[in-house]
């Protein structure tokens, strides 16, 4: 994905209160308020819907299934879903996915990031234009060659191996390393040289503790990767005890669905269970995405 | 975007470190030849996960390519353009790109739109901004499959929508109607993707130089004025990115067809190209016919964004 390529550029400048001449934070004009609140609410009433309905034993689609009444509220649906998907194993499977994707990334990201931006190294420029160039091919395209390499010929067929593998290393964390690892002075680096330290030492001991948002940033945009992820698992895993749980909850939806007494209850109760951690992490990691003062480790 | 930030010279910088003699071997390998071990397990990467099949994608739509047991040697005779052939004539994957020929006339136009509208509103300090960034955010980050089950519910024959609607609801309704079921998906997409269109725009705002906003002040524009003679040329570098973006997005549609349609329902009046590839490929045992629709599908999302940026960039 070409995606988040801008993240970090986008939230270096968020928040900080400039004040402006004539008005400051505190007065907003109000056509602007109002149409940022519509676009929250539309972007956010889908989600209430899906919560409130998750909790309520009969599906109400009219008006008045928007309030329930607080005694009408129940924890059935996510018996119900948890009876035919098995949630844990389920999360268990898009944890391990996500893990492993996010573990490759971080490791191989950061060594790739770091040459790239602070090593001069003969192929450099090819790299730099390969991680460019991956970006925008659609992943699609290769679904199929995938499929029949990963699938038929390796037999990685229901395991977490052939699950992770085509997301192995998330090349816009590659680039999110890169960048941070580029504002660094290349001084620092070279005092280090002198002193002695091999690049692993540097790396290690100096670059890492300095980018620590950018960890953060990649993670999160790594995350929501395989963790959302629903065609490449779909077609690796067909034992169900090896499906995340975008696969199985989509397998509920076009097949098992039609038997339940409240199948909206049920799928919505297994979508909050899938969207929570997402939404969560996103939420908690807003602010790292703010701080990247890092001119401050040589200046300190 | 991502390109204008490109490597910045750093041939130029001396590095202290001086080896005995090592100034040619220097110029032959770099000042710090470890580097290309350090990038080495993203090129094996890149090579085995993309490059390769990249390349095996365009070989199996030359030839007669089926599934086979691992290990077993089978002819697979060079066929030269029979899978196109195959492809163009077959009434369903020409319906499949029609369909995201309607998709893409829907959901790109409303995308670059409304995210310019919504980070122009955001942008600056204004109260409860990081609330709105968040909610913004929230549908981009999570699964298609999670909020699919909400859209089929509000949009189904006797859902919310519909009873919003009363006598003007669609019969037969949306999802199961042969003309609004493309457009449904392509506005579902607009609204799960806006939030990451949203945030770009918002980077390129913020370089937008505040000189040229005073300039219009002073000028007495009126705020609609000022957004459309300074903000939208302004930005138009990032307006390019977006729309090749939401295509490149658009055209990979597969999640939303398979759920929200039931599998391109009603009567394939909303499959996507990927997922008659699917269908072809892996449900009906043809990956070679399935790597020809591929082929064709980049074909067409390069030429569309080619035009588009002829179209952008002009003048």
């Amino acid at each position: 994905m070409a995606g988040p390529t801008t993240l970090p550029t986008a939230s270096a400048v968020a928040p900080a209160p400039r004040a402006r001449p004539r008005r400051g934070p505190g007065r907003t004009s109000w056509p602007r308020m109002v149409l940022l609140a519509l676009g929250a609410l539309l972007f956010l009433f889908p989600f209430y819907y899906m919560l409130v309905g998750s909790f309520t034993a009969e599906p109400d689609p009219s008006l008045g299934g928007l309030f329930p009444s607080p005694d009408e509220l129940t924890l059935a649906n996510y018996r119900d879903i948890d009876g035919s998907v098995d949630l844990l194993q389920t999360l268990v499977n898009s944890g391990i996915f996500t893990g492993g994707v996010i573990l490759a990334t971080v490791v191989f990201g950061i060594l790739v990031g770091y040459a790239l931006a602070q090593l001069e190294f003969r192929g450099r420029g090819a790299v730099f234009g390969l991680m460019l160039l991956v970006q925008v091919v659609p992943f699609q395209l290769l679904i199929i060659p995938l499929y029949v390499l990963i699938v038929r010929d390796y037999g990685l067929a229901d395991s977490y191996l052939g699950m992770i593998l085509p997301f192995a290393i998330n090349s816009t964390a590659v680039f999110v390393f890169r960048q941070y690892f580029l504002q660094l002075p290349r001084d620092l680096f070279d005092a280090a040289r002198i002193d002695g330290a091999g690049e692993l030492r540097i790396l290690r001991s100096i670059a890492i503790p300095l980018v620590r948002p950018a960890l953060l940033t990649a993670v999160l945009l790594t995350f929501i990767g395989p963790w959302n992820e629903f065609l490449w698992p779909f077609l690796v895993t067909k034992e169900q005890d090896m499906q995340p749980l975008a696969v199985s909850l989509a397998n509920y939806i076009t097949n098992v669905s039609a038997r339940a007494t409240n199948p909206f209850g049920a799928i919505f109760a297994g979508a909050c269970v899938l969207a929570a951690p997402a939404v969560a992490l996103f939420i908690a990691g807003q602010r790292y995405f703010v701080s990247n003062d890092i001119g401050s480790g040589v200046k300190g | 975007m991502a390109t204008s930030t490109s490597v910045p010279a750093q041939a130029g910088t001396e590095a202290p470190v001086r080896t005995p003699g090592g100034r040619r071997w220097g110029r032959l390998v770099g000042r710090q030849p470890i580097g290309f071990l350090f990038a080495a397990p993203y090129v094996l990467f890149i090579l085995a996960v993309f490059a390769y099949p990249l390349g095996f994608a365009l070989w199996m739509s030359f030839h007669d390519f089926f599934f086979s047991a691992p290990g077993v040697a089978v002819e697979r005779p060079f066929v030269g353009l029979d899978n196109y052939v195959t492809v163009l004539g077959d009434p369903d994957v020409q319906r499949s790109f029609r369909n995201i020929v309607v998709f893409l006339l829907i959901n790109v136009p409303l995308t670059v739109a409304l995210s310019l509208v919504l980070a122009t509103a955001l942008n600056g300090a204004i109260r409860f901004r990081t609330f709105f960034r968040i909610s913004f955010y929230v549908p981009y980050v999570t699964a298609s499959v999670a909020v699919v089950a909400v859209w089929l519910y509000l949009f189904n024959t006797r859902g919310l929508v519909n009873e919003v609607l009363g006598g003007f609801a669609p019969d037969p309704s949306w999802l199961v109607n042969s003309t609004l079921a493309m457009p449904v998906i392509a506005i579902y997409v607009t609204w799960k993707q806006l939030g990451f269109f949203i945030l770009l725009y918002l980077a390129a705002l913020q370089n937008v130089p505040k000189e040229t906003y005073e300039a219009a002040a002073v000028d007495g524009a009126t705020k609609v004025q000022t957004f459309w003679s300074v903000t939208v040329p302004s930005v138009r570098p990032a307006t390019t990115l977006v729309v090749l973006l939401a295509t490149i997005t658009g055209a990979n549609l597969f999640t939303e067809p398979y759920l929200l349609t039931g599998g391109g329902g009603p009567d394939g009046a909303s499959a996507s190209p990927v997922l008659v590839m699917y269908q072809r490929g892996i449900e009906q045992g043809n990956p070679d016919v399935a790597a020809a629709i591929g082929v064709v599908l980049v074909v067409g999302v390069l030429v569309i964004s080619f035009v588009n940026r002829y179209l952008l960039e002009r003048d």
